[in-house]
């Protein structure tokens, strides 16, 4: 699944301009612990999270993951979205919970 | 290996600066990418940097980061002057965390550092004086590739 199929599912809203969204997913990761990111995350994947701050930016940068979708319509400040931007990581928002959003990601990638 | 073709460059990190937590990770990365490391191998690096990194800024007063990269291996050395660790088999046991409310607010302090470093590392070199500070040295194999 690319990224742009997957922000469709979730009603997902990107908050990074210029950004691929042919991007292939590998695999599907949510957490809010960074610390369980830079730990288990497939490189590839698209990282759900309820945390809102530079680190999950700098984990996501650093861990290879293609895509950071912040639930429960949580947005970034601009500083934020700008680093992002520098590291070619795009970033959405998405008002669904992150029970929600799974539910909705799970079943193409079940079927892979 | 010839000594002459070793690349060394430090890079100092401050403790307590939450601000500019990964910034070394990041340079390190991009330097090591643009001379040519596997992506896969970078990804072990980056991750094993930021952990590193991240364990100075949470707990030392101030620390450095030492890249040495040869046409075999790169090899990191962060040592810090902090705290230390006093009991080294306890700190590497995957959940064990010291960390405060504020570091784990920030979404680390989970305990995994220290372990997940050792499973990104070829070679892994953790020695600590409490009351003074910690030196870990961890080393990834390039499998001979030329950079």
């Amino acid at each position: 699944m690319i990224l742009k199929e997957a922000l469709a599912l979730i009603d997902g809203a990107l908050l990074t301009a210029e950004c691929d969204l042919n991007v292939e997913l590998s695999n599907v990761f949510a957490s809010d612990l960074m610390s369980d990111v830079l730990a288990f995350i497939e490189a590839g994947s698209l990282l759900l999270t309820g945390l809102v701050n530079a680190h999950v930016v700098r984990t996501a940068s650093l861990a290879d993951v293609a895509a950071v979708v912040f639930v429960q319509g949580k947005r970034p400040t601009a500083e934020i979205v700008t680093e992002a931007q520098h590291n070619n990581l795009p970033l959405a928002s998405t008002a669904l919970t992150m029970f929600e959003a799974c539910q909705r990601l799970a079943p193409p990638f079940r079927e892979r | 290996m010839a000594k002459e073709r070793a690349f060394r460059q430090a890079f100092p990190v401050k403790g307590g600066d939450f601000s500019r937590a990964g910034d070394v990770s990041c340079l390190i990365k991009n330097l090591l990418k643009e001379i040519g490391v596997p992506a896969p191998i970078l990804r072990r690096l980056a991750i094993a940097s930021y952990e590193a990194e991240m364990n100075i800024i949470m707990y030392a007063a101030e620390g450095t980061a030492d890249l040495t990269v040869t046409p075999d291996e790169v090899r990191l050395v962060y040592s810090d002057r902090g705290p230390g660790i006093p009991d080294i088999t306890l700190a590497m046991r995957e959940g064990y965390s010291t960390a405060t409310a504020e570091m784990r607010e920030l979404g680390f302090g989970a305990g995994m550092g220290l372990p997940n470093i050792k499973k990104n590392a070829d070679t892994f070199l953790l020695a600590s004086e409490p009351g003074r500070g910690t030196r870990l040295e961890i080393a990834i194999r390039l499998n001979g590739r030329q950079l």
